[in-house]
């Protein structure tokens, strides 16, 4: 199997080099050919390693496959972890991986940087699997900083313009923040475990469990908590919690395939994987899953409700995202892990959908993206319109739906739990419901319904998107209904995750659930009276009534609640303050470093200093090279004479 | 008194070389202008031919033969097939220089050759008088090779100063195998291992031919204060003649230390320790600082391998099999770089023009990204930057020192490097960051720019994966 | 009877000679080419010495290799010496200095 496993790391980098090296002899239909043969190549080893494991039952797979050096008994090597958890995401990674990339034929097709793009998501699809796949803390963190360097590049891919350089440099900021924490966390493993291999660190987490370390003097930390914490940090910044989900939102100036790609399916849920992966340590630290749980609950609520205020339709999507990011942290909070990547999952298919999908109408709008300038888009574009409504069903989950199962379930676990916080917790998942439901809709109804406020010349090009853009959605919109229904049972209340997650019994919240399934259907029936599916009508039904029925109350309502309308509008002051603080702050500090510190003290006197006193020594001992020979044997004699009067006379 | 046949089999390929150089330099006799190809292929393929029986002979038993006066053993046929190797690179990349110039006659190829033979005798020397005979053809064969260009003023000047100084070397080295040898009673190297494990004496007699000894191999290696020839050869030479100088004798120079430090006088290891510490750390130092004085990439390169001689040297001084390994890794490691950068600079020479100054790298990179590239490659691998091979063979011979207690040493070493890797990142700077002073695009024969991406990969990929090579080293020399 | 420490002065003796010679000529490079034959010489005189005292052969059949190499090496010098004349027209040592730095 370790064939298959490095064909499937393997095939989308051979496919990246060629189209990023060759990309101009190869041309676009090369550069997407080969591309794409690499990343289906990928999907379908990915299944056959998911038939393999989770069907066949086969044991989890856990090898090195080269040791880059061993230095002090810590071996750097680069290894496969395949069990469960780790086929079920290489499967979704490669899946809309592949699914972006035949969608990028088309909405690219005019671009003049197509091979680069190309070269770029598919260099992303082999960082992400390297991280999936990880069975070591090192390659962990290759893959996470990978990651984040091609959203760097993909954010930044109109490098022209001003906006995109500014939301990349943004991202790449903030991640580094969160990063910052990682990588204390895993320098903070290296240190106590004294291995970068899960295995011996999870083997070794419960003897470590009472250590206590001093991070500021007189404060005794429990050493696991520090670890976690430190660990989530990371996680926030890749997977956009508060208060370090400020640059995903602006990273939508990036073409809409990688909005769906990274900003959505994949990268941002590698934090989620990553505590997931990580709980062993989450299991033996109840206040960090504390921490956890109220930061996504926060980021689940607060961050839906900027989506209501929002006109830009990737935008609003985008604070969508965080939302959801947020439930499923909070899920990691009250220890259902398999509940977050069962979200994570569904979360995947139906976000990317509703991406694309609003990419295919940003294309039949001519790359305007303002919601106040579309409406009535249903008759020109029926199966965006339908697929896109799919997605919006699923997001706010309605029963029936793939979102449906997954939320419902962190609702119902959060329910359950009796953590510090999970009684605010389930408050803020709960009304999150209403919130989404009505921003999903609001949007919904302003793009495809009501009057056609677009101009003239974009109205009479209005049509629906090529085949190569509608077929991606209407295979991403199957899974977005089915696999809820599918995969709830094993995965939430089945063994499937037994081997790769681990949950202590006093947290086991979804055991508790369990009790009471009875199948997908009993499931279903039982959460259709629940508050949940009430709060979404109610928040569908809301949107209709404020923007299809009574255009103008929306007007009113902004007037009337101004206050609160700016505070939404200035995304709670996050921006500024960090401008204001952060951005300034540290232009100062900076400013003053380099002027003082830097200019005179470091460049003038110890780098230049050095450099000039070394080179004056040099030119002065190169005298001594006089080009005479006598000179030459003479140095030889004394260096003779020396080595004999110290050794041997002596 | 019965005759006895020695066995001949172990020095097949000894024979076979020393043959086919006399067989080349009857050839080219015969040859004219036009067709004088022939013997470039003919060199090569005794090269080839010799590769093939070393490799054949190969096993990892140790065999003596001619009265214990030469030995075949593991790291003799690694260092040898290494040594093939180099000068087949060697040839290659000279060809198309020696041609433009009108340099390319039978004698480069021949002297060429028989400086081989040299080497190979050096490697198998077993007794002082072998390893001696195996030097002076090396040597011999070398300053002839300076000289080759007749009407060059550098390169008689360098020949005549390479000629002198080598000279006093070997007396040097005669003297103390002539004190080795009244000392010990006899010429052969296990013999005077083993009258030294039973006699640990510091015998002043010992001890002066010792000194001796170090200073005459201090001198073949390059190292502070034996070291003045190398700037002043390698700039005189022909490019191809230093390319040579610097490349292949130093495997053979370290096989010669080898075999006399380790193997011969390894019981006074304590007392040549010292004198190596010495020598390392001056060359280090030394080395490393000059060389950001010059402005010729040959003699800079000629700086630089000083100090590469100093890193050997701590591999070696640390008296530990994993030091030996480690310096034999950096040997081998050093060849390979030193091949890729002047193959470099050949690469870039023309009619008329030997771009062998540091400015006429300017700007290399808007001429040919790629050969860029590679000599940003050779440029990191020699300064010791991960992930080139150029780090390991650092991080090898540093381990073996501080394990050996000599911390202070590793870090003077540690310290110059830094120093030094400005001098190679400068030409980075160059190639990458200025304007070309002349615009035209590269000329060179397919096979020299095959191969020089293949050394240049070569180093990358030893970078990524050293292990292999590294294993090889520790293996022959267990 | 001479004792073998007269010998391994006589060499020692005529191996400084020779040392001094090459670097305190500062005129003629022949002088240096002579210097080096004395050198060998020296370490000629050892050998035999040694070879006699120990009653080994293998010291003087060293010898015989020695000369054989001193002859070959002559041969080169003397060659290089005329190349380096034809170009410069001087073998003045203090002359050849056009390589430093």
């Amino acid at each position: 199997m370790k064939g298959v496993y490095l064909t499937v790391v393997l095939a989308p980098l051979i496919g990246s080099i060629i189209a990023g090296l060759f990309g101009r002899k190869i041309g676009k239909t090369g550069a997407h050919g080969v591309t794409i043969a690499g990343v289906a190549l990928s999907f379908l080893m990915s299944l056959v390693a998911f038939k393999h494991i989770v069907i066949d039952g086969a044991p989890t797979f856990n090898e090195s496959v080269y040791t880059w050096l061993i230095s002090d008994g810590i071996r750097l090597e680069i290894g496969f972890l395949i069990d469960r958890l780790t086929a079920l995401m290489m499967v979704v990674v490669t899946f809309v991986s592949l699914m972006v990339h035949i969608y990028t034929i088309g909405y690219m097709k005019d671009d003049p940087g197509y091979q680069r793009f190309f070269s770029y998501i598919s260099l992303f699809t082999f960082s992400m699997l390297m991280l999936v796949m990880a069975n070591n803390f090192l390659q962990l963190f290759f893959g996470w900083e990978a990651v984040g360097l091609v959203s760097y590049l993909l954010i930044g891919f109109w490098y022209q313009r001003e906006s995109a350089i500014y939301a990349n440099l943004k991202a790449f900021l903030v991640n580094r923040v969160g990063d910052f924490g990682f990588l204390l966390g895993i320098a903070a493993i290296l240190m106590y475990f004294n291995s970068l291999d899960y295995a011996d660190v999870f083997a070794a987490a419960p003897l470590l469990s009472d250590v206590t370390i001093q991070v500021f003097p007189g404060v005794e930390w429990s050493l696991l908590t520090v670890i976690c914490i430190l660990l989530f940090i990371g996680a926030m910044g890749k997977s956009a919690q508060m208060p370090l989900h400020v640059w995903l939102p602006d990273s939508m100036e990036g073409p809409t395939p990688i909005s769906a790609l990274i900003h959505a399916a994949t990268m941002v849920t590698a934090g989620i994987f990553m505590v997931a992966r990580m709980s062993p340590l989450y299991e033996l630290s109840e206040t960090a899953l504390s921490v956890v749980l109220v930061i996504g609950a926060l980021t689940a609520f607060l961050m839906g409700l900027l989506g209501i205020v929002q006109n830009d339709i990737k935008r609003m999507v985008a604070y969508s995202t965080l939302s959801q990011l947020g439930y499923m942290t909070v899920a990691l909070g009250v220890s259902a892990y398999s509940a977050a990547i069962f979200h994570l999952m569904t979360h995947a298919f139906f976000k990317a959908l509703m991406f694309l999908a609003a990419g295919s109408v940003i294309i039949a709008m001519h790359h305007d993206q303002d919601i106040r300038n579309m409406g009535g888009l249903k008759k020109y574009m029926p199966i965006t319109y339908w697929t896109f409504l799919i997605g919006a069903l699923a997001l706010i989950g309605f029963p029936g739906t793939a979102g449906f199962f997954s939320k419902d379930a962190i609702i119902e676990a959060v329910h359950a739990s009796d953590l510090p916080g999970s009684g605010f917790a389930y408050l803020a998942v709960l009304l999150g419901v209403f919130v989404t439901a009505l921003y999903t809709f609001r949007a919904f109804f302003l793009v495809f319904h009501g009057k056609e406020r677009m101009d003239e010349h974009t109205r009479t090009h209005l049509r629906e998107s090529p085949l190569v853009v509608t077929v991606p959605l209407i295979l991403l919109a199957i899974p977005s209904v089915l696999v809820g229904m599918v995969a709830i049972g094993p995965l939430l209340f089945g063994e499937f995750f037994a081997d790769s997650i681990y949950v202590a019994a006093a947290h086991d919240v979804l055991a508790r659930i369990g009790e009471d399934f009875t199948g997908a259907l009993g499931f279903l029936f039982h959460g259709m009276l629940g508050m949940p599916v009430l709060l979404a009508l109610a928040g569908v039904a809301t949107a209709w009534y404020i923007y299809l029925q009574r255009p103008e109350l929306a007007g009113l309502i902004k007037a009337r609640f101004e206050l609160l309308y700016r505070i939404l509008d200035r995304k709670y002051g996050f921006d500024d303050f960090n401008e204001a603080f952060f951005a300034a702050g540290s232009r100062g500090l900076g400013r003053l470093f380099w002027r003082t510190g830097d200019e005179t003290v470091i460049d003038g006197v110890a780098v230049n200093g050095t450099a000039k006193g070394i080179g004056w020594i040099a030119a002065r001992i190169r005298q001594a090279q006089t080009g005479l020979l006598y000179h030459y044997a003479f140095a030889m004699i004394i260096g003779l004479l020396i080595l004999i009067s110290f050794y041997v006379l002596l | 008194m019965v005759f006895e046949f020695p066995n001949f089999v172990p020095a097949l390929a000894e024979i076979f070389v020393l043959t086919m150089a006399c067989v080349v330099l009857i050839v080219d006799l015969f040859l004219t202008e036009r067709n004088r190809v022939i013997t470039y292929l003919l060199s090569q393929a005794t090269l080839l031919g010799a590769a093939v029986l070393t490799v054949s002979l190969h096993n990892n038993s140790t065999e003596l033969t001619f009265s214990g006066g030469f030995i075949r053993d593991g790291m003799g046929d690694v260092l040898k097939v290494f040594i093939y190797l180099v000068v087949a690179v060697v040839f290659l990349y000279s060809r198309e220089y020696l041609v433009v110039r009108k340099l390319f006659k039978g004698e480069f190829f021949v002297l060429g050759l028989f400086a081989v033979l040299g080497m190979m005798v050096m490697v198998s020397g077993h007794s002082l008088l072998t390893i001696y005979l195996g030097l002076e053809l090396l040597s011999l064969s070398l300053y002839a090779m300076v000289a080759m260009h007749r009407d060059s003023m550098p390169a008689s000047e360098a020949a005549m100063k390479y000629f002198i100084l080598g000279a006093i070397a070997s007396g040097m080295l005669l003297y103390g195998m002539s004190l080795i040898y009244g000392a010990t009673g006899s010429l052969d190297i296990g013999v005077i291992a083993d009258t030294l494990r039973m006699s640990p004496g510091d015998d002043m007699v010992l001890l002066l031919g010792l000194t001796f000894i170090i200073v005459a191999l201090a001198f073949k290696l390059g190292a502070v204060p034996f070291h003045m020839w190398i700037p002043d050869v390698y700039h005189g030479a022909p490019t191809p003649v230093t390319l040579f100088i610097g490349s292949a004798p130093k495997i053979a120079a370290f096989a010669m230390v080898m075999r006399l430090l380790v193997d011969g006088l390894g019981p006074l290891h304590v007392q040549w320790q010292d004198m190596l510490v010495i020598l390392a750390a001056l060359s280090i130092v030394a080395g490393s600082v000059i060389a950001i004085a010059q402005r010729n990439l040959k003699r800079m390169l000629a700086y630089s391998t000083i100090a590469h001689v100093g890193f050997l040297l701590l591999g070696i001084l640390a008296g530990t099999e994993n030091g030996y390994a480690g310096a034999m890794f950096y040997v081998l490691v050093y060849a390979l770089m030193t091949l890729g950068a002047f193959g470099m600079i050949l690469m870039l020479s023309r009619a008329g023009f030997e771009a062998d100054e540091i400015e006429d790298f300017k700007g290399l990179n808007e001429r040919s990204p790629w050969f860029a590239f590679v000599m940003l490659i050779l440029m990191f691998s020699m300064a010791g930057v991960p992930p080139f091979v150029g780090f390991y063979a650092k991080l090898a011979v540093l381990q073996a020192v501080i394990d050996a207690g000599l911390v202070w040493l590793a870090v003077l070493a540690v310290l110059s490097a830094v120093i030094g890797a400005f001098y190679y990142l400068r030409i980075v700077k160059y190639m990458y960051f200025d304007k070309p002073g002349d615009e035209s695009a590269l000329q060179s024969n397919f096979d020299m720019r095959a191969t020089i991406s293949a050394n240049g990969l070569l180093i990358l990929g030893l970078g990524i994966y050293p292990s292999g090579l590294m294993a090889l080293c520790v293996t022959v020399l267990r | 009877m001479i004792a073998l420490s007269d010998f391994l002065i006589l060499g020692a003796l005529l191996f400084c000679i020779s040392l001094a010679g090459i670097f305190l000529n500062r005129k003629n490079l022949l002088i240096l080419l002579m210097a080096i034959e004395l050198m060998l010489l020296a370490v000629n005189i050892n050998f035999v010495a040694f070879s006699h005292y120990l009653g080994d052969t293998a010291g003087q059949v060293f010898v015989f290799f020695i000369l054989t190499v001193a002859a070959a090496e002559a041969a080169i010098g003397l060659a290089i010496l005329i190349v380096l004349f034809r170009n410069r027209r001087t073998i003045n040592v203090g002359q050849i200095d056009s390589l430093k730095g």
